[in-house]
């Protein structure tokens, strides 16, 4: 199964196995992770924000604009900022890096 | 003034909504109390134009659509509606319960249904330290009274509507500065355009970063720091007005004694009764095992709630079921 690096809110950082046919807030949130998506992962609020490891930055799908509108309701944004729910995992990010925002 | 009903729901939801239905065929009147400025809850303040794909026998609707339909479908009951209020306080009378609102509203009724799915919308605060110590001083997340803004310096972050028409507005009396994180706002094409022209007549001053601290300085001003792409600058004002959209909170509704499972009230799964007797639950702000947060599961709960309703609000009557497809009484309840 293929991986993913997760630091959480306290810094510390973990692998989790991940299945492609999810999207990284589904997986994230499966995985017991404190992350709230209040809207059920519709992309109509923003409390799945994350941020993506520099490297990985670019390996995944561009954002598009409700994505980008909604990050405007996110604290803290970053330019690796995303919103987890609009990341659907395929086989090819195996090994991708990410870190949960603050709330 | 109080109110008399017999069913106070609170959330105007999908699931409060079709309540307004079910007990409607029983001849159970309701008032509903949302804190939102519509009905719909989620479906019309989060999703309005996303399509829902699983609601029985409709293939595709919006959260808009389905809000829609849901008010044509209750209009036949005259539902009455008592908007941008929360329920604050809830009080056991000989009648049944008595309801208030943090704006006075008071109702009293037989039963209370508990339809407030993940909680009520309020505003989403800046999550910067001390902030908590200039809220309501300088700091708001709402405008009440606009007047004590006149002449004042004001700095207004967000990109959404409410932060571009506050801008607009407030720049009559004001000198305003708006902060956003980008160029580009998510807010009506015409009000950024009006935005944009004041900006180019100099009558307020756009600024693009996001705030990271809050300082007390003398004459009750603030100074905030805020950081675009790593470089720090700090501005001086009267007042912060941040609008970062809404987020939902279970809010006084935990104070009432109902036993929760993880911030959500259980129920049982034959009348949906909370704990405490004549008060139910329905729709995602339940809990009992097995629990789906479904719209059509609120819609299953609000017919089985009704149910025992009815024996509350009329003790001595028998509940003789009914389908609206074959019942003359029903079909003239519902106006066909």
């Amino acid at each position: 199964m293929p991986k993913l690096i997760i630091k959480d809110r306290s810094g510390k950082k973990s692998e989790i196995e991940y299945d492609s046919n999810f999207t990284l807030m589904e997986t994230l949130r499966d995985n017991g992770y404190d992350i709230e998506a209040s809207c059920g992962g519709c992309c109509a609020c923003s409390t799945c924000h994350v941020y993506i490891d520099k490297k990985w930055k670019n390996k995944l799908q561009n954002m598009d604009d409700d994505e980008e509108s909604m990050l405007d309701q996110a604290f803290d944004v970053k330019n690796n900022s995303r919103l987890s729910c609009q990341i659907d995992l395929s086989e090819e990010l195996d090994g991708l890096e990410i870190e949960i925002a603050p709330e | 003034m109080t109110e008399k009903t017999d069913v106070v729901i609170i959330g105007a939801g999908p699931v409060g909504l079709f309540a307004v239905f079910e007990l409607g065929l029983l001849n159970i009147k309701c008032h509903l109390v949302d804190n939102l400025d519509k009905v719909g809850g989620q479906c019309a303040e989060l999703y309005p134009e996303k399509p829902i794909y699983d609601i029985p026998s409709r293939p595709v609707v919006t959260g808009q659509e389905l809000t829609d339909d849901l008010i044509k479908q209750i209009n036949p009951f005259k539902p009455k509606f008592h908007l941008n209020q929360q329920v604050e306080k809830i009080a056991k009378t000989e009648y049944g319960w008595i309801v208030e609102t943090n704006i006075g509203t008071k109702v009293e009724a037989k039963c209370i249904v508990v339809a407030a799915g993940a909680g009520s919308f309020v505003p989403r605060k800046l999550p910067i330290e001390n902030i908590e110590n200039f809220e309501n001083k300088n700091v708001f997340y709402a405008i009440r009274d606009k007047s004590i803004f006149k002449n004042k310096k004001i700095l207004i972050a967000g990109g959404g509507d409410s932060a571009l028409d506050w801008t607009n507005e407030l720049s009559k009396d004001s000198n305003v500065t708006l902060i956003h994180r980008r160029k580009e706002f998510r807010a009506a094409p015409d009000s950024v355009s009006k935005m944009q022209e004041l900006e180019t007549k100099g009558k307020i001053k756009f600024l693009k970063g996001q705030i990271k601290k809050i300082s007390k300085i003398q004459d009750s001003r603030i100074m905030l720091e805020y950081e675009n792409d790593d470089e720090k600058s700090n501005i001086e004002v009267d007042y912060l007005l941040p609008f970062f959209g809404l987020k939902m909170e279970l809010g006084p509704i935990a104070e009432w004694g109902l036993n929760l499972h993880e911030n959500l009230i259980k129920v049982d799964t034959e009348k949906f009764e909370t704990s405490t007797t004549s008060i139910f639950a329905i729709g995602d702000i339940n809990w009992y095992p097995g629990k789906l947060k479904l719209i059509l599961s609120g819609f299953h709960e609000s017919a089985l709630m009704a149910q025992e309703v009815f024996k509350y609000c009329f003790p001595d009557k028998k509940n003789i079921f009914r389908y609206t497809t074959s019942s003359k009484e029903l079909q003239k309840k519902l106006g066909v």
